[in-house]
C-alpha cells in the first residue's frame, strides 16, 4: 500500500479533495496538480487505489491512454505511480460519509477516525453500481446463487472463490461475457448467456473471444422469466421474447443451474451527489455537468462512471483529467468559463455528456446511441457540425470533438446531437 | 468451418477462377472482425494455411485480422493465482504475449497450483515458457506484504 497520510499529516484544508481513487479519481488528481493545485487529497474506501480496475484482470485497457493494451490492474498501477510522484495525499480504507454544498468532506477510517476536511473544490469519482434482480423484477424463489456478474468477478479474481458449478448468465454486456469466459476457464460449466435484445450488448471482440472460443451458447431475444430453488438455485425458466420484448411463455424451457449471474447494466453511484443537492440527469442517473465537468453546485465536479457509465477506462481518464484541471484551476483562483450552450440528445441519441459547453472552449462530447446502425453514420451537432463514422452500436460510447472554430458564429443557446444513417441524411 | 467439405458460399465463382491446387481445395472460412464495433463478417479463401483472399472487410485492419485469425489465431490470457500475505488472496497474472488460441485452457490449467508470496511487483515472472510456448507469465499488480489480522 502506498504512503498514506496519518492523522498528523492529514491536513484540515485542501485545494482539491477527490472522492474515489479509480481511474477517474487518479486522473483528476493528476489534472489538478498540473493546474497548480498544491494540496490534493485522493480518498478511497478500499485498501488499494484502482477502483473496479483491480478486478478487471483481462486485457483491453489503455489503447488510447498508453497506445498499447494492458490489463485493468496494470492500467491502475501506471496511473498510481504518477499520482504518487506528484505528491498527492492518498488516503485509503477511508469511507466518505458526507460532502456538504460548502465543500466540507466528512470521512471515516480506522487510521484517522472520523475526520472533516475543508476543500476549495471537490471532485466526485465514486464510479457505478450494478443493477440487481430488483431492477428487472424476475419472479420466483429467492435462493442463494443469484448475484451480479461484477460481484462474481470480485469473488473469483480477488478472493479466490468460485460462485458455483453450473452457471447461467443473464445479459450479454461486457461484464457478463468476460465472466462467462473467466468461469469457463476455471472449470465452471457455463450453460449459456441469455440476452433480451436481438443483438449482443457487449463488444464483438468479447462475443468472439469469450463465447465463441469456448463454445458457450448465446441466446438472443431470450430472457429468464423465473428462478427456482429453495435454498440454492436449482434451475431457471427461460423464454424467447416477441418484438415488444414480452416473453412468450408457451415457448419457455427450463435450464438446470446452481448459479445465475446478472449482467444487466450499471448505474452511476450518485448517492453523494444527490444528497448534496446537485441536479441529476434522469437519462444517465448521474449529475448534470458543464463542459469542465462541474455539477450544478459551484466548486463540486464529477467524472467517470458516477456521471455516465463508460465502456472504456481510457475515456474515463480523459474526462476526469478535464474535471481535475478545472477543479485545480478554480481552487487556485482562476475564473470559471461561461458554459452557455446547452446540449440535448436528439435522433437516436440516449444521452449527451457534458450537458452544457462554452462557446470558446474545446470539448469532447460523449454519448450513446439507442439503436445500432450497421453502416456509415452521420453524427450531427445542430446545423453547425457533422462527422461521419463507420457504424454505431449502443455498446460503444461515441465521442465527438468540438472546438471554438466549430462553435464560432453560432448564436443560439441549444444544440441537438443526432446520430443518423448516412443514407437517410442524404435523402 | 474447418470441415473439408464445408460451406463454400460461392463455389461457382471459385471454379471459374480455376482455384485448384495439388495440395487441396479452396475453402471459404468465415470470421467476425473484432477490430471495431462494425464487426465485419470476413470471408477468408484458403488452401489449408495458404490464404488466397480475404473479403468483407471495410478497412485494412480487417484484412490483416482475417489472415492472422485463419493462420495462427492468438489470444492474450489473463487469470489469477494464489498469493500469501497480501490484501487479496489472488494475484492477477497474464501471458507476456498472446498465445495460440488452442492453448488458452492449458495455460490457465497449468497455473492452478502456483502460489506466490507477497510482496510482488508488476512484471514479476511467475512461470517462464508456459506450456512450451516460449512465452512467460507475469504479475500485473503490485501487492504489498501486510500483516493479516
Ligand atoms: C467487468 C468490467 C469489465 C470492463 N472492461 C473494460 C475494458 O476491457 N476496457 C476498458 O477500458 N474499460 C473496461 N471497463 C470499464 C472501466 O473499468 C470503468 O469505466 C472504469 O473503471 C470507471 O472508473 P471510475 O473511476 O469512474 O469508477 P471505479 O473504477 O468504480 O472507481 C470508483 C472508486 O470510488 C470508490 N468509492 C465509491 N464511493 C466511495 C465513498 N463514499 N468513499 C470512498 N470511496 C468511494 C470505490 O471504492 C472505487 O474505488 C470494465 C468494467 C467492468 C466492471
Ligand atoms: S474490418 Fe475494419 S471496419 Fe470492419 S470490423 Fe474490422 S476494423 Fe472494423
Amino acid at each position: 500500500m502506498p504512503i498514506t497520510p496519518d492523522r498528523r499529516h492529514l491536513q484540515s484544508r485542501y485545494d482539491v479533495v477527490i472522492v474515489g481513487a479509480g481511474p477517474a479519481g487518479m486522473a483528476a488528481a493528476l489534472g489538478a496538480r498540473e493546474r497548480g493545485a498544491e494540496h490534493v487529497l485522493l480518498v478511497d474506501r478500499e485498501t488499494d487505489p484502482g477502483g473496479i480496475l483491480l478486478q478487471c484482470i483481462h486485457s483491453g485497457f489503455g489503447l488510447h491512454a498508453f497506445g498499447e493494451e494492458v490489463t485493468g490492474p496494470e492500467y491502475a498501477g501506471r496511473f498510481l505511480e504518477q499520482v504518487l510522484e506528484q505528491d498527492v495525499d492518498v488516503l485509503t480504507d477511508a469511507y466518505v460519509m458526507d460532502v456538504t454544498a460548502d465543500r466540507r468532506v466528512k470521512l471515516m477510517s480506522p487510521r484517522v477516525g472520523v475526520h472533516t476536511v475543508d476543500a476549495a473544490t471537490v471532485v466526485l469519482a465514486m464510479g457505478a453500481r450494478e443493477r440487481t434482480r430488483e431492477a428487472i423484477r424476475i419472479p420466483g424463489d429467492r435462493p442463494s446463487g443469484v448475484m451480479t456478474a461484477g460481484f462474481a468477478q470480485q469473488l473469483v479474481n480477488l478472493e479466490g472463490y468460485l460462485p458455483g458449478r453450473r452457471a447461467v448468465i443473464l445479459g450479454s454486456g461486457d461484464i457478463g461475457l468476460i465472466m462467462a469466459r473467466r468461469l469457463a476457464l476455471e472449470g465452471v460449466e457455463v450453460v449459456g448467456v441469455f440476452e433480451l435484445l436481438p443483438q449482443p450488448s457487449g463488444l464483438t471482440r468479447n462475443v468472439v473471444q469469450c463465447l465463441d472460443d469456448l463454445d458457450i451458447p448465446l441466446h438472443l431475444s431470450t430472457t429468464v422469466i423465473r428462478i427456482h430453488g429453495r435454498d440454492r438455485v436449482e434451475r431457471v425458466t427461460v423464454a424467447p421474447v416477441d418484438d415488444d420484448r414480452r416473453p412468450i411463455p408457451e415457448k419457455a424451457w427450463d435450464v438446470d443451474c446452481d448459479t445465475l449471474l446478472l449482467s444487466i447494466g450499471l448505474i452511476p453511484d450518485a448517492e453523494l451527489a444527490r444528497s448534496l443537492g446537485a441536479q441529476l440527469d434522469p437519462l444517465t442517473g448521474g449529475p448534470v455537468v458543464s463542459g469542465t465537468m462541474e455539477t450544478t453546485l459551484p466548486g463540486v465536479f464529477a467524472a467517470g462512471n458516477v456521471v455516465h457509465v463508460n465502456d472504456l477506462a481510457d475515456w474515463v481518464s480523459r474526462e476526469a483529467q478535464v474535471a481535475g484541471e478545472a477543479a485545480g484551476a478554480l481552487a487556485t483562483g482562476a475564473r470559471r468559463p461561461d458554459q452557455d450552450i446547452r446540449l440535448i440528445p436528439g435522433e437516436n441519441v440516449a444521452y449527451v455528456v457534458p450537458h452544457t459547453i462554452a462557446s470558446d472552449g474545446t470539448h469532447t462530447l460523449s454519448f450513446r446511441v439507442r439503436r445500432p446502425i450497421h453502416g456509415p453514420t452521420v453524427l450531427r451537432l445542430g446545423e453547425i457540425h457533422r462527422r461521419k463514422v463507420r457504424a454505431v452500436v449502443p455498446a460503444e460510447m461515441v465521442t465527438m470533438k468540438v472546438s471554438p472554430r466549430i462553435l464560432e458564429g453560432f448564436r443560439g443557446d441549444v444544440l441537438r446531437v443526432d446520430a443518423i444513417a448516412a443514407e437517410e441524411v442524404a435523402r | 468451418m474447418t470441415d473439408r467439405t464445408a460451406t463454400r458460399d460461392d463455389g461457382s465463382d471459385r471454379a471459374d477462377r480455376g482455384d485448384r491446387d495439388d495440395r487441396g481445395e479452396v475453402e471459404t472460412h468465415v470470421y467476425l472482425c473484432t477490430g471495431c464495433p462494425l464487426g465485419c463478417r470476413l470471408e477468408v479463401d484458403a488452401v489449408d494455411d495458404d490464404v488466397l483472399e480475404v473479403r468483407g472487410f471495410a478497412c485494412r485492419r480487417g484484412e490483416r485480422y482475417g489472415r492472422q485469425e485463419h493462420v495462427d489465431p492468438r489470444r492474450p490470457v489473463a487469470t489469477t493465482v494464489w498469493i500469501e500475505g497480501a490484501v487479496d488472496r489472488r494475484a492477477p497474472v497474464r501471458t507476456a504475449e498472446p498465445v495460440p488460441r488452442d492453448l488458452v485452457r492449458d495455460v490457465v490449467a497449468s497455473l492452478r497450483g502456483v502460489r506466490l508470496e507477497a510482496p510482488v511487483r508488476r512484471g514479476d515472472l511467475v512461470v517462464a515458457d508456459v506450456c512450451d510456448t516460449g512465452i512467460d507469465v507475469i504479475v500485473t499488480r503490485d501487492l504489498e506484504r501486510i500483516g493479516r489480522p
